[in-house]
């Protein structure tokens, strides 16, 4: 049921661990930032981009609102095409199927197509289980197969890794399991690719079954397509005798003329090319062409629930294309793995929980955290996922999953500093703690940066100016006002005060620089505040540092 | 498949799990008014359609060859024989579409039958094919195969290392809107299409491209002039 990896910490834990690790931040960094430039480059060139952005973001949410009339039509014109339609509630009911298709043929091993909806029912350890084996055959896939590892990207699994390692891993495994890479591999990318076609050619060539998923599935024909570069999907899809399409129900389109919205924006987003190299597109069974027998599995898993969740359903628009991720300032630090999830980066961050549940493990509970809220996500998000927007509701879901239970340390805190602020004789005495706190902290920096637990936790991964040496209400009532103590015009000078944004800025003097913010009444305010007399234009000292 | 117990189980669960999801979809949609109809649920459609570049033959040719494919223009199809000749530069086993123009193909190819149909083993060591397209877009540099008439069944163009592909330039159209326009007809009678621009890639490793993957490793366009 879960599309996360079984014993994964929780994101803070995991990104940690990543973080350690040069090799693997010098790779994504590499890596993301080439994508990135590279999309942007023929996003530009798309003159009406906002409008078929508009027009896919209401595309999937016509289809998804309408999904069950949807899902009747594409199941109708497959059948009348000659493909097998099968429903599978979860992933422990999609594996049985494909196992049972499989076992009836007789085949010990099956080629793949990659597959997002496959790697999320973790069908090849399902197949493996009934003593089947799965190839995987795109490069990046095999890639990860052949290195036992995991994928780190959307789209391109083996991100993570570069090109002496992926020799190494081809040198190494290779022969075990096929075709043996030749001994003289170099680690240039061209001969990576070459061996990697003569090893998997051979099983391309015997394969009985092949296992694909969906990138859209045209409801008003029953036509499946799927979107790829190197050709070994349309090897999967074209050489065997038998085809297994695993297929998420929101990946239903209504019609072909929704297609052309999105052969439009999908490539452009995914490898930032103006068209990926190879588009098949097939309506069930082909007489005399290809697989004579093919089986088509609609998949729940946990959508219908993301489907009932009205700020998270946007969702389901995805369209799997990765531009999330390349822009992702998170992500292109931690990389993939940290997300614990075959949905790394933002759209996993966000998808994960929705279809897991939040409550349903420290995983679950951590990733709408695993985010800055800048927002890049949502903007190069070809059907317009408010990402950031979801991400705020599932940590309030989060935190709402607490509520019967052991409060954690910031739902204490939270609920503390709500009493503080109920009651004015409280915040007095916070207030006055709070700049008394001065003396014990900060005092070589000016700034607080480590607290002692269970607070540490917070200023681990975050410095905070010192509070100021005396609180506004503080200075309100002990110069009634501004009125009594020389300082005419005070509460005035407060919003001409040209240095205002520095309020923010903390610095050795933070107290004592002229902020007045603060109501700081120390002599070097005054001064300053003397020597300019109230409206004054020029900066006072504080802006000259 | 046969109508024995195993069967009739499977297929009572697989009813069994349509329902349920079915359902389930039911329920997760209970804001969405009765009163709407998918129909009635606006899609904007303000992007473009209908677009004239003013110089598709060049874009596509532009296009084509940014993918590292190789485009050669051919005045007429008296010269095709010629140009199919150059392209295969010395293959001589190869396979072409069924129906292809026979008049088109040069004098000294040997042309391997696939009738009956060559078996994936069999299609392996043929060096090159021949096709026909469907469609051509010109703002993406695609070719569109149908696999009908000159083009054959979907193996025949993958699985050989050359790919030489004629183009009408009466068959380029601007972009993917006209290209799912132009292919009306193959859509209705169902046929499978393949849509190809360039050869086969990756960018799996550091991101770093590299034409030629599993299909084949060069695209060669002959692009025959019968524009007005």
């Amino acid at each position: 049921m879960s599309v996360t990896f079984v014993g994964m910490p929780k994101f803070p834990i995991a990104a940690a661990e990543a973080l350690a690790n040069p090799q693997l931040r010098r790779n994504l960094r590499h890596a993301t930032q080439t994508i990135r430039a590279k999309r942007a480059a023929v996003v530009a060139e798309v003159p009406d981009w906002a409008e078929l952005r508009t027009a896919g973001a209401a595309i999937k949410d016509r289809t998804l609102r309408h999904l069950d009339d949807y899902l009747l039509q594409l199941e109708e014109n497959l059948t009348a095409a000659g493909a097998t339609v099968h429903w599978a509630r979860d992933a422990a009911e999609a594996n049985r199927i494909v196992a049972d298709i499989v076992k009836s043929h007789d085949v010990k091993e099956v080629v793949k197509v990659k597959s997002m909806a496959t790697q999320e029912i973790f069908l090849n350890e399902a197949l493996e289980a009934e003593g089947i084996e799965a190839w995987e055959t795109d490069l990046a896939e095999l890639i990860v197969q052949l290195g036992h590892d995991r994928p780190s990207h959307i789209l391109v699994p083996a991100i993570h890794r570069n090109r002496s390692e992926v020799r190494e891993i081809f040198l190494r495994e290779m022969g075990n399991v096929g075709l043996a890479a030749p001994d003289d591999l170099t680690d240039v990318p061209r001969d990576l690719a070459g061996a990697a076609r003569r090893h998997l050619r051979e099983k391309f060539l015997r394969a009985k079954v092949a296992i694909s998923g969906a990138n859209f599935a045209i409801a008003e024909t029953g036509t499946l397509v799927v979107v790829e570069s190197e050709g070994n999907g349309r090897m999967c899809l074209t050489l065997p005798e038998v085809l297994i399409s695993v297929v998420g129900i929101e990946k239903v389109l209504p019609t072909w003329q929704d297609l052309e919205v999105f052969m439009q924006i999908l490539p452009r987003s995914s490898t930032g090319e103006r068209m990926n190299p190879y588009t098949s597109m097939w309506t069930g069974v082909h007489a005399g062409d290809g697989p004579q027998e093919v089986h088509v599995v609609l998949l729940d898993n946990g959508r219908t629930d993301v489907l009932a969740d009205t700020v998270g359903r946007q969702a389901l628009r995805c369209i799997r294309c990765s531009a999330c991720l390349n822009v992702c300032p998170v992500y292109e630090r931690t990389g993939g793995h940290a997300y614990g999830s075959v949905y790394p980066g933002p759209i996993g961050a966000i998808l994960t929980p929705l279809l897991n549940g939040v409550e349903a493990g420290p995983v679950e509970a951590s990733l709408p955290y695993a985010s800055s809220l800048c927002g890049a996500c949502y903007e190069v998000c070809p059907v317009a996922i408010d990402i950031p927007t979801v991400l705020v509701h599932l940590r309030s879901e989060v935190v709402d999953s607490h509520r019967d239970g052991v409060p954690t340390a910031e739902a204490i805190g939270m609920k503390a500093i709500s009493r503080i602020f109920s009651s004015p004789r409280l915040l007095r005495v916070a207030q006055r703690a709070g700049s008394l706190s001065r003396l014990v902290m900060g005092r070589h920096s000016g700034r607080i940066s480590t607290l002692p637990p269970p607070f540490s936790a917070w200023s681990s991964a975050r410095d905070a100016p010192l509070p100021a040496q005396e609180s506004f209400r503080g200075w309100w009532v002990r110069t009634n006002g501004g009125h009594s103590s020389g300082e005419p015009g005070r509460p005035e000078q407060i919003r001409t005060e040209p240095g205002y944004s520095t309020i923010y800025e903390s610095g050795p003097d933070s107290g004592a620089s002229g902020q007045p913010m603060y109501g700081s009444a120390s002599a070097g305010h005054a001064e300053g505040s003397d020597a300019s007399g109230p409206g004054r234009a020029a900066p006072g000292p504080a802006d000259q540092q | 498949m046969s109508a024995d117990g195993q069967h009739m189980t499977a297929s009572s669960r697989s009813t069994l799990a349509r329902d349920e999801i079915l359902r389930r979809i039911r329920t997760a949609l209970k804001d969405v008014p009765s009163t709407e109809t998918a129909e009635s649920f606006d899609v904007p459609r303000d992007y473009t359609r209908g677009r004239e570049l003013p110089a598709m033959v060049d874009t596509f040719i532009e296009r084509v060859v940014d993918y590292k494919a190789k485009v050669t223009r051919v005045p007429s199809e008296a010269e095709l024989p010629e140009a199919i000749s150059a392209a295969l530069a010395g293959m001589s086993r190869v396979v072409v579409g069924a129906w292809f123009e026979p008049a088109w193909l040069p004098s000294d190819v040997e042309v391997v039958a696939d009738d009956p149909q060559l078996s994936p083993h069999d299609l392996d060591p043929v060096q090159a094919v021949i096709t026909t397209a469907a469609v051509a877009v010109a703002l993406t540099g695609t070719v569109v195969l149908d696999h009908f008439v000159g083009q054959g069944r979907r193996a025949l163009s993958l699985v050989p290392d050359l790919h030489v592909c004629v183009v009408r330039t009466s068959q380029i159209v601007d972009d993917v809107p006209a290209a799912v326009t132009a292919l009306r007809a193959s859509i209705a009678e169902r046929r499978p299409l393949t849509w190809i621009s360039g050869p086969s890639a990756t960018s799996d490793i550091e991101l770093d491209r590299v034409e030629g993957v599993h299909g084949p490793r060069t695209l060669h366009v002959l692009l025959l002039e019968d524009h007005a």
